[in-house]
Protein backbone atom coordinates (compact mmCIF):
# COMPACT_ATOMS: atom_id res chain seq x y z
CA UNK A 1 0.00 0.00 0.00
CA UNK A 2 1.01 3.37 -1.12
CA UNK A 3 3.38 4.99 1.88
CA UNK A 4 4.68 2.21 3.20
CA UNK A 5 8.49 2.99 2.08
CA UNK A 6 10.37 6.47 3.96
CA UNK A 7 10.74 9.33 1.24
CA UNK A 8 13.96 9.10 2.64
CA UNK A 9 14.31 5.65 1.49
CA UNK A 10 13.19 6.54 -1.74
CA UNK A 11 15.71 9.51 -2.15
CA UNK A 12 18.53 7.28 -1.20
CA UNK A 13 17.22 4.90 -3.81
CA UNK A 14 17.07 7.20 -6.44
CA UNK A 15 20.46 8.83 -5.84
CA UNK A 16 21.77 5.81 -6.02
CA UNK A 17 20.69 5.51 -9.79
CA UNK A 18 21.66 9.05 -10.71
CA UNK A 19 25.06 7.93 -9.15
CA UNK A 20 25.38 4.89 -11.35
CA UNK A 21 24.45 6.29 -14.83
CA UNK A 22 26.66 9.07 -14.51
CA UNK A 23 28.49 9.33 -17.02
CA UNK A 24 26.82 6.60 -19.26
CA UNK A 25 23.52 8.04 -19.41
CA UNK A 26 21.13 11.01 -18.25
CA UNK A 27 18.22 10.22 -16.97
CA UNK A 28 14.85 12.28 -16.50
CA UNK A 29 12.47 12.65 -13.55
CA UNK A 30 10.29 9.68 -14.99
CA UNK A 31 13.53 7.31 -15.52
CA UNK A 32 13.87 7.66 -11.32
CA UNK A 33 10.26 7.54 -11.04
CA UNK A 34 9.98 4.06 -12.54
CA UNK A 35 13.09 2.56 -10.94
CA UNK A 36 11.95 3.07 -7.52
CA UNK A 37 8.24 2.03 -8.46
CA UNK A 38 9.93 -1.30 -10.00
CA UNK A 39 11.10 -1.23 -6.94
CA UNK A 40 8.38 -1.17 -4.05
CA UNK A 41 5.69 -1.49 -6.71
CA UNK A 42 2.26 -0.21 -5.02
CA UNK A 43 4.27 0.69 -1.78
CA UNK A 44 4.26 3.82 -3.23
CA UNK A 45 2.71 6.73 -4.86
CA UNK A 46 3.61 9.19 -7.66
CA UNK A 47 3.14 11.68 -4.88
CA UNK A 48 5.79 9.82 -3.16
CA UNK A 49 8.33 9.42 -6.29
CA UNK A 50 7.58 13.29 -6.43
CA UNK A 51 8.30 14.04 -2.77
CA UNK A 52 11.21 12.12 -2.99
CA UNK A 53 12.53 14.21 -5.99
CA UNK A 54 12.00 17.44 -4.08
CA UNK A 55 14.28 15.83 -1.45
CA UNK A 56 16.77 14.71 -3.39
CA UNK A 57 17.13 18.23 -5.57
CA UNK A 58 16.41 19.95 -2.33
CA UNK A 59 19.16 18.92 -0.59
CA UNK A 60 21.64 19.78 -3.43
CA UNK A 61 22.47 16.26 -3.54
CA UNK A 62 21.21 16.22 -7.31
CA UNK A 63 20.66 19.07 -9.63
CA UNK A 64 18.55 19.73 -12.44
CA UNK A 65 20.43 19.69 -15.57
CA UNK A 66 19.28 20.55 -19.29
CA UNK A 67 20.67 19.45 -22.81
CA UNK A 68 17.54 19.17 -25.14
CA UNK A 69 15.48 17.61 -22.26
CA UNK A 70 15.71 18.02 -18.37
CA UNK A 71 17.47 15.59 -16.24
CA UNK A 72 18.50 14.89 -12.97
CA UNK A 73 22.07 14.50 -12.63
CA UNK A 74 24.79 14.85 -9.88
CA UNK A 75 26.53 18.45 -9.29
CA UNK A 76 29.26 18.87 -11.58
CA UNK A 77 31.02 21.67 -13.34
CA UNK A 78 29.91 20.78 -17.04
CA UNK A 79 32.20 21.27 -19.82
CA UNK A 80 31.45 24.13 -21.90
CA UNK A 81 31.44 26.67 -18.19
CA UNK A 82 33.67 29.36 -18.26
CA UNK A 83 35.56 30.80 -15.41
CA UNK B 1 29.22 54.06 -27.77
CA UNK B 2 32.36 53.69 -27.28
CA UNK B 3 34.53 54.87 -30.24
CA UNK B 4 37.01 51.79 -30.35
CA UNK B 5 34.17 49.64 -31.50
CA UNK B 6 33.06 49.10 -35.50
CA UNK B 7 30.34 47.41 -36.50
CA UNK B 8 29.84 47.89 -40.13
CA UNK B 9 27.84 44.45 -40.42
CA UNK B 10 25.71 45.26 -37.44
CA UNK B 11 24.78 49.03 -38.80
CA UNK B 12 22.94 47.97 -41.63
CA UNK B 13 20.41 47.03 -39.01
CA UNK B 14 19.87 50.04 -38.01
CA UNK B 15 19.11 51.30 -41.40
CA UNK B 16 15.26 51.22 -42.79
CA UNK B 17 12.01 52.77 -40.28
CA UNK B 18 11.32 50.08 -38.61
CA UNK B 19 12.57 49.57 -34.99
CA UNK B 20 16.21 48.22 -34.69
CA UNK B 21 17.41 46.13 -31.86
CA UNK B 22 20.90 47.16 -32.81
CA UNK B 23 20.03 50.91 -31.67
CA UNK B 24 18.68 50.11 -28.30
CA UNK B 25 21.58 47.85 -28.03
CA UNK B 26 24.07 50.55 -28.68
CA UNK B 27 22.14 52.65 -26.24
CA UNK B 28 23.66 50.64 -23.83
CA UNK B 29 26.96 50.28 -25.07
CA UNK B 30 28.71 52.03 -22.10
CA UNK B 31 28.31 48.77 -20.17
CA UNK B 32 30.65 45.67 -20.44
CA UNK B 33 28.37 43.15 -21.14
CA UNK B 34 26.35 44.87 -24.03
CA UNK B 35 29.93 46.38 -25.58
CA UNK B 36 31.36 42.83 -26.17
CA UNK B 37 27.76 41.36 -26.45
CA UNK B 38 27.66 43.46 -29.77
CA UNK B 39 31.37 43.03 -30.66
CA UNK B 40 30.57 38.96 -30.40
CA UNK B 41 27.46 39.59 -32.64
CA UNK B 42 29.88 41.87 -35.17
CA UNK B 43 32.35 38.59 -35.33
CA UNK B 44 29.40 36.61 -35.82
CA UNK B 45 28.41 37.63 -38.76
CA UNK B 46 31.61 38.32 -40.38
CA UNK B 47 32.37 34.86 -39.30
CA UNK B 48 28.62 33.34 -40.22
CA UNK B 49 28.82 31.32 -37.22
CA UNK B 50 27.76 31.19 -33.70
CA UNK B 51 29.91 31.62 -30.65
CA UNK B 52 27.27 30.82 -27.76
CA UNK B 53 28.05 27.91 -25.70
CA UNK B 54 24.78 26.41 -24.24
CA UNK B 55 25.41 26.24 -20.41
CA UNK B 56 23.02 23.38 -18.69
CA UNK B 57 23.55 23.06 -15.35
CA UNK B 58 22.86 26.58 -14.51
CA UNK B 59 20.25 27.63 -12.23
CA UNK B 60 18.71 28.42 -9.08
CA UNK B 61 18.82 25.85 -6.13
CA UNK B 62 15.78 23.76 -6.09
CA UNK B 63 14.74 24.81 -9.20
CA UNK B 64 15.05 22.97 -12.59
CA UNK B 65 13.48 25.82 -14.92
CA UNK B 66 13.79 29.80 -15.54
CA UNK B 67 17.30 30.47 -16.29
CA UNK B 68 18.96 29.10 -19.92
CA UNK B 69 22.73 29.44 -19.24
CA UNK B 70 24.91 30.55 -22.40
CA UNK B 71 28.64 31.11 -22.42
CA UNK B 72 30.70 33.11 -24.69
CA UNK B 73 33.02 30.30 -26.92
CA UNK B 74 35.98 33.14 -27.00
CA UNK B 75 35.36 34.73 -24.04
CA UNK B 76 39.16 35.89 -24.05
CA UNK B 77 37.78 38.32 -26.80
CA UNK B 78 34.93 39.03 -24.88
CA UNK B 79 35.46 38.68 -21.37
CA UNK B 80 32.07 40.85 -20.88
CA UNK B 81 29.97 37.57 -22.03
CA UNK B 82 31.96 34.77 -21.28
CA UNK B 83 28.44 34.25 -18.54
CA UNK B 84 25.42 35.34 -20.75
CA UNK B 85 22.77 33.72 -18.83
CA UNK B 86 18.76 34.77 -19.60
CA UNK B 87 16.27 34.77 -16.50
CA UNK B 88 13.05 33.95 -17.64
CA UNK B 89 10.38 36.21 -15.02
CA UNK B 90 7.13 34.42 -14.80
CA UNK B 91 4.38 37.63 -16.12
CA UNK B 92 1.79 38.74 -14.69
CA UNK B 93 -1.60 37.50 -16.24
CA UNK B 94 -2.89 39.79 -19.65
CA UNK B 95 0.86 41.33 -19.29
CA UNK B 96 -0.89 44.31 -16.57
CA UNK B 97 1.56 46.14 -15.02
CA UNK B 98 2.42 49.11 -12.97
CA UNK B 99 5.46 51.36 -13.70
CA UNK B 100 6.22 50.73 -9.81
CA UNK B 101 6.59 46.70 -10.95
CA UNK B 102 8.63 47.73 -13.73
CA UNK B 103 10.97 49.83 -11.87
CA UNK B 104 11.34 46.79 -9.72
CA UNK B 105 12.32 44.66 -11.49
CA UNK B 106 14.52 47.17 -14.02
CA UNK B 107 16.42 48.36 -10.73
CA UNK B 108 17.05 44.52 -9.93
CA UNK B 109 18.57 44.16 -13.36
CA UNK B 110 20.49 47.04 -13.46
CA UNK B 111 22.27 45.83 -10.10
CA UNK B 112 22.77 41.97 -11.31
CA UNK B 113 22.05 41.89 -15.02
CA UNK B 114 22.75 43.51 -18.40
CA UNK B 115 20.19 45.91 -18.30
CA UNK B 116 18.73 44.18 -21.29
CA UNK B 117 14.89 42.35 -21.55
CA UNK B 118 13.13 40.77 -24.02
CA UNK B 119 9.29 42.02 -23.26
CA UNK B 120 7.69 39.02 -23.59
CA UNK B 121 9.20 35.97 -24.78
CA UNK B 122 6.85 33.61 -27.03
CA UNK B 123 5.96 31.59 -24.26
CA UNK B 124 5.04 34.83 -22.37
CA UNK B 125 7.93 35.32 -20.07
CA UNK B 126 9.51 38.88 -19.43
CA UNK B 127 12.79 37.77 -20.60
CA UNK B 128 15.86 39.45 -18.89
CA UNK B 129 19.01 39.18 -21.16
CA UNK B 130 22.65 38.42 -19.67
CA UNK B 131 24.02 37.15 -16.55
CA UNK B 132 26.56 36.28 -14.78
CA UNK B 133 26.28 32.67 -12.59
CA UNK B 134 27.09 33.87 -9.74
CA UNK B 135 24.46 36.92 -9.62
CA UNK B 136 21.43 33.88 -10.31
CA UNK B 137 20.81 33.72 -6.33
CA UNK B 138 21.26 37.00 -5.84
CA UNK B 139 18.45 37.85 -8.60
CA UNK B 140 16.43 34.85 -7.29
CA UNK B 141 16.59 36.58 -4.11
CA UNK B 142 15.16 40.03 -4.93
CA UNK B 143 12.40 39.17 -7.36
CA UNK B 144 10.77 36.50 -4.46
CA UNK B 145 11.38 39.29 -2.01
CA UNK B 146 9.21 41.48 -4.23
CA UNK B 147 6.85 39.07 -4.89
CA UNK B 148 7.75 37.43 -8.50
CA UNK B 149 9.23 34.29 -9.14
CA UNK B 150 10.76 32.72 -12.36
CA UNK B 151 9.05 30.87 -15.06
CA UNK B 152 8.91 27.56 -17.05
CA UNK B 153 12.00 26.33 -19.16
CA UNK B 154 13.14 22.98 -20.18
CA UNK B 155 10.11 19.87 -19.43
CA UNK B 156 8.14 21.24 -17.35
CA UNK B 157 4.84 23.27 -17.66
CA UNK B 158 5.77 26.48 -19.03
CA UNK B 159 4.77 29.54 -17.71
CA UNK B 160 1.04 29.84 -18.72
CA UNK B 161 -0.08 32.36 -20.80
CA UNK B 162 -3.05 34.55 -21.63
CA UNK B 163 -4.89 37.14 -23.53
CA UNK B 164 -6.26 40.31 -21.60
CA UNK B 165 -9.53 38.51 -21.64
CA UNK B 166 -12.66 40.82 -20.16
CA UNK B 167 -10.21 42.71 -18.25
CA UNK B 168 -10.45 45.22 -21.48
CA UNK B 169 -12.12 42.43 -24.47
CA UNK B 170 -16.12 42.73 -24.72
CA UNK B 171 -15.62 38.99 -26.85
CA UNK B 172 -13.84 37.10 -23.47
CA UNK B 173 -16.13 34.29 -23.20
CA UNK B 174 -14.40 33.46 -19.96
CA UNK B 175 -11.81 34.88 -17.32
CA UNK B 176 -8.43 34.43 -18.77
CA UNK B 177 -6.77 35.87 -16.18
CA UNK B 178 -8.12 34.51 -13.71
CA UNK B 179 -8.18 30.98 -15.00
CA UNK B 180 -4.13 31.52 -15.93
CA UNK B 181 -3.44 32.79 -12.29
CA UNK B 182 -5.43 29.56 -10.71
CA UNK B 183 -3.19 27.17 -12.62
CA UNK B 184 0.07 29.02 -12.33
CA UNK B 185 -0.70 28.72 -8.32
CA UNK B 186 -1.82 25.22 -8.31
CA UNK B 187 0.82 23.42 -10.60
CA UNK B 188 4.03 25.39 -9.30
CA UNK B 189 5.65 21.89 -8.90
CA UNK B 190 5.41 21.18 -12.55
CA UNK B 191 5.99 24.48 -13.35
CA UNK B 192 9.51 24.38 -11.25
CA UNK B 193 10.68 20.88 -11.36
CA UNK B 194 10.64 18.94 -14.86
CA UNK B 195 9.38 15.68 -15.20
CA UNK B 196 7.52 15.43 -17.75
CA UNK B 197 8.97 14.14 -21.30
CA UNK B 198 9.48 17.78 -22.94
CA UNK B 199 8.13 21.07 -22.40
CA UNK B 200 4.03 21.50 -21.75
CA UNK B 201 2.67 25.18 -23.09
CA UNK B 202 -0.58 26.38 -21.98
CA UNK B 203 -2.34 29.45 -23.63
CA UNK B 204 -5.44 30.77 -22.41
CA UNK B 205 -7.43 33.44 -25.30
CA UNK B 206 -10.75 34.48 -24.11
CA UNK B 207 -12.58 34.04 -28.05
CA UNK B 208 -11.90 32.60 -31.06
CA UNK B 209 -9.85 35.57 -31.99
CA UNK B 210 -7.48 33.64 -30.36
CA UNK B 211 -4.70 36.71 -29.43
CA UNK B 212 -2.51 34.75 -27.53
CA UNK B 213 -2.14 32.36 -31.24
CA UNK B 214 -2.81 29.57 -28.76
CA UNK B 215 -3.66 26.91 -31.62
CA UNK B 216 -0.12 27.38 -33.05
CA UNK B 217 1.92 28.13 -30.24
CA UNK B 218 0.99 25.78 -27.50
CA UNK B 219 0.60 22.42 -26.43
CA UNK B 220 -3.18 23.31 -24.61
CA UNK B 221 -5.28 26.10 -26.27
CA UNK B 222 -7.86 26.94 -24.16
CA UNK B 223 -9.88 29.00 -26.38
CA UNK B 224 -13.32 30.65 -25.43
CA UNK B 225 -16.27 30.09 -27.25
CA UNK B 226 -20.12 29.81 -26.50
CA UNK B 227 -23.14 27.55 -27.06
CA UNK B 228 -26.07 29.30 -27.67
CA UNK B 229 -27.03 32.11 -30.24
CA UNK B 230 -24.50 35.33 -31.45
CA UNK B 231 -26.78 37.80 -29.25
CA UNK B 232 -27.83 40.66 -32.05
CA UNK B 233 -28.77 43.93 -31.28
CA UNK B 234 -31.33 45.09 -34.05
CA UNK B 235 -31.25 48.12 -33.68
CA UNK B 236 -27.41 48.62 -33.94
CA UNK B 237 -27.88 46.84 -37.59
CA UNK B 238 -30.04 49.24 -38.28
CA UNK B 239 -27.43 52.19 -37.40
CA UNK B 240 -24.58 50.34 -39.19
CA UNK B 241 -27.07 50.15 -42.47
CA UNK B 242 -27.96 53.85 -42.18
CA UNK B 243 -24.33 54.73 -42.18
CA UNK B 244 -24.20 53.22 -45.71
CA UNK B 245 -21.67 50.54 -43.78
CA UNK B 246 -21.84 47.54 -46.64
CA UNK B 247 -22.86 44.38 -44.60
CA UNK B 248 -23.20 42.33 -47.32
CA UNK B 249 -19.28 42.84 -48.68
CA UNK B 250 -17.84 42.98 -45.24
CA UNK B 251 -19.91 39.90 -43.70
CA UNK B 252 -22.68 38.27 -45.44
CA UNK B 253 -19.61 37.62 -48.37
CA UNK B 254 -16.99 36.84 -45.72
CA UNK B 255 -18.84 34.35 -43.82
CA UNK B 256 -17.35 30.91 -44.33
CA UNK B 257 -20.64 29.17 -44.12
CA UNK B 258 -22.69 31.85 -45.46
CA UNK B 259 -25.44 31.49 -42.68
CA UNK B 260 -26.12 35.08 -42.29
CA UNK B 261 -28.76 36.85 -44.23
CA UNK B 262 -29.89 40.60 -44.41
CA UNK B 263 -33.03 41.20 -44.53
CA UNK B 264 -33.92 44.78 -44.76
CA UNK B 265 -32.62 46.09 -41.53
CA UNK B 266 -32.35 43.06 -39.69
CA UNK B 267 -29.79 40.07 -39.91
CA UNK B 268 -30.32 36.84 -39.25
CA UNK B 269 -28.18 34.21 -38.35
CA UNK B 270 -28.59 30.62 -38.75
CA UNK B 271 -26.49 29.49 -35.71
CA UNK B 272 -26.68 25.59 -36.80
CA UNK B 273 -24.53 26.45 -39.52
CA UNK B 274 -21.95 29.01 -37.29
CA UNK B 275 -18.65 27.99 -37.53
CA UNK B 276 -17.95 30.63 -34.61
CA UNK B 277 -15.04 32.15 -36.43
CA UNK B 278 -16.13 35.49 -35.21
CA UNK B 279 -15.45 37.32 -38.27
CA UNK B 280 -18.92 38.76 -38.04
CA UNK B 281 -18.58 40.01 -34.36
CA UNK B 282 -15.48 41.92 -35.15
CA UNK B 283 -17.05 43.66 -37.84
CA UNK B 284 -19.81 44.37 -36.19
CA UNK B 285 -18.67 44.79 -32.45
CA UNK B 286 -21.77 47.42 -31.87
CA UNK B 287 -24.30 45.14 -32.86
CA UNK B 288 -23.17 41.51 -32.49
CA UNK B 289 -21.57 39.60 -29.52
CA UNK B 290 -21.07 35.96 -27.99
CA UNK B 291 -23.85 33.88 -26.82
CA UNK B 292 -24.67 33.83 -23.29
CA UNK B 293 -23.44 30.28 -22.65
CA UNK B 294 -19.88 30.97 -22.60
CA UNK B 295 -17.16 28.02 -22.12
CA UNK B 296 -14.34 27.35 -23.78
CA UNK B 297 -13.22 24.66 -26.45
CA UNK B 298 -9.72 22.51 -25.68
CA UNK B 299 -7.33 21.91 -28.37
CA UNK B 300 -4.17 19.88 -27.88
CA UNK B 301 -0.99 19.70 -29.80
CA UNK B 302 0.39 23.26 -31.02
CA UNK B 303 3.89 23.53 -31.54
CA UNK B 304 6.73 25.05 -33.58
CA UNK B 305 9.18 23.55 -35.48
CA UNK B 306 11.75 21.94 -33.20
CA UNK B 307 12.68 18.14 -32.93
CA UNK B 308 9.81 17.74 -34.94
CA UNK B 309 7.72 19.93 -37.68
CA UNK B 310 5.38 22.75 -36.48
CA UNK B 311 1.72 21.36 -35.72
CA UNK B 312 -1.31 23.07 -35.15
CA UNK B 313 -3.63 22.03 -32.80
CA UNK B 314 -6.29 19.48 -32.82
CA UNK B 315 -9.71 19.96 -31.07
CA UNK B 316 -10.39 17.79 -28.13
CA UNK B 317 -13.38 18.95 -26.00
CA UNK B 318 -15.85 20.91 -28.15
CA UNK B 319 -17.30 22.67 -24.80
CA UNK B 320 -16.21 22.74 -21.33
CA UNK B 321 -17.52 24.60 -18.27
CA UNK B 322 -14.90 26.99 -17.41
CA UNK B 323 -16.67 27.59 -13.39
CA UNK B 324 -14.50 29.72 -11.05
CA UNK B 325 -16.33 29.37 -8.28
CA UNK B 326 -15.86 25.50 -8.67
CA UNK B 327 -12.32 26.67 -8.57
CA UNK B 328 -11.74 25.12 -12.46
CA UNK B 329 -11.96 21.92 -11.56
CA UNK B 330 -13.52 20.20 -14.97
CA UNK B 331 -10.12 21.59 -16.45
CA UNK B 332 -7.61 20.79 -13.54
CA UNK B 333 -9.39 16.84 -13.89
CA UNK B 334 -9.27 16.77 -17.84
CA UNK B 335 -4.97 18.45 -17.37
CA UNK B 336 -3.84 15.90 -15.18
CA UNK B 337 -5.66 12.80 -17.10
CA UNK B 338 -3.69 14.48 -20.25
CA UNK B 339 -0.21 14.78 -18.55
CA UNK B 340 -0.82 10.84 -16.54
CA UNK B 341 -2.09 9.57 -19.52
CA UNK B 342 1.23 11.55 -21.79
CA UNK B 343 3.76 10.68 -18.76
CA UNK B 344 2.82 7.04 -18.68
CA UNK B 345 3.26 6.54 -22.73
CA UNK B 346 4.97 9.43 -24.05
CA UNK B 347 8.85 9.11 -25.36
CA UNK B 348 11.69 11.48 -24.27
CA UNK B 349 11.18 15.03 -25.89
CA UNK B 350 7.88 14.01 -27.31
CA UNK B 351 5.44 16.79 -27.48
CA UNK B 352 1.54 16.27 -26.64
CA UNK B 353 0.77 16.74 -30.34
CA UNK B 354 3.58 14.16 -31.38
CA UNK B 355 2.31 12.14 -29.06
CA UNK B 356 -1.45 12.17 -30.07
CA UNK B 357 -0.06 11.52 -33.90
CA UNK B 358 2.21 8.95 -33.00
CA UNK B 359 -0.47 6.84 -31.04
CA UNK B 360 -3.45 7.81 -32.82
CA UNK B 361 -6.19 9.89 -31.80
CA UNK B 362 -8.92 7.25 -30.40
CA UNK B 363 -6.11 5.75 -28.61
CA UNK B 364 -5.45 9.12 -26.61
CA UNK B 365 -8.79 10.04 -26.48
CA UNK B 366 -9.47 6.40 -24.75
CA UNK B 367 -6.53 7.30 -22.84
CA UNK B 368 -7.73 10.25 -21.45
CA UNK B 369 -11.58 9.22 -20.55
CA UNK B 370 -12.86 11.69 -23.58
CA UNK B 371 -16.13 10.47 -25.84
CA UNK B 372 -14.51 10.67 -29.99
CA UNK B 373 -17.27 13.36 -30.90
CA UNK B 374 -17.92 14.57 -34.47
CA UNK B 375 -16.43 18.41 -34.21
CA UNK B 376 -12.92 16.27 -33.38
CA UNK B 377 -12.90 15.73 -37.04
CA UNK B 378 -10.53 17.99 -38.80
CA UNK B 379 -12.33 17.74 -42.31
CA UNK B 380 -14.78 16.32 -44.28
CA UNK B 381 -13.92 12.58 -45.29
CA UNK B 382 -10.86 12.78 -42.50
CA UNK B 383 -11.15 9.23 -41.78
CA UNK B 384 -10.04 9.56 -37.66
CA UNK B 385 -10.07 5.44 -37.37
CA UNK B 386 -13.13 5.39 -34.24
CA UNK B 387 -14.82 2.94 -34.19
CA UNK B 388 -17.71 3.08 -31.62
CA UNK B 389 -18.20 0.64 -29.32
CA UNK B 390 -22.28 0.08 -30.60
CA UNK B 391 -20.52 -0.93 -33.79
CA UNK B 392 -19.11 -3.78 -32.28
CA UNK B 393 -21.67 -4.72 -30.72
CA UNK B 394 -23.87 -4.65 -33.61
CA UNK B 395 -21.01 -6.95 -35.04
CA UNK B 396 -21.40 -9.85 -32.68
CA UNK B 397 -25.05 -10.04 -32.47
Amino acid sequence: MAGEVPIEQLADDMFQVVSDSAGQKKLKAKDLTKAVIAKYGDKISKDDTKAAIKLLIDSGRCVYGYFGGSSIELPHTEASANE
Amino acid sequence: MSDELKTPLLDELEKGPWPSFIKDLKSMADRPMVKDLLGQLEKSYRDKRGYWKHGGLVGIMGYGGGVIGRYSAIPEDFPGVSHFHTVRVNQPSGWFYTSEALNEIMDIWDEHGSGLTNMHGSTGDMVLLGTTTQELEPIFRELTAKDWDLGGSGSDLRTPSCCIGPARCQNACYDTLALTYNITHKYQDELHRPMFNYKYKIKMSGCPNDCTAAMARSDMAIIGIWKDDIQIDQSAIAEYVDSGFNIQEYVIEKCPTKCITLEGKELKIDNSDCLKCVHCINVLPKALSPGKERGAAIALGGKAPIVEGALFATLIVPFIEIDEENGFEEVHDLLERIWEFWDEHGMNRERIGEFIERVTLKTFLEGIGVEPMPQQITQPRDNPYIFYEEYYEEETE
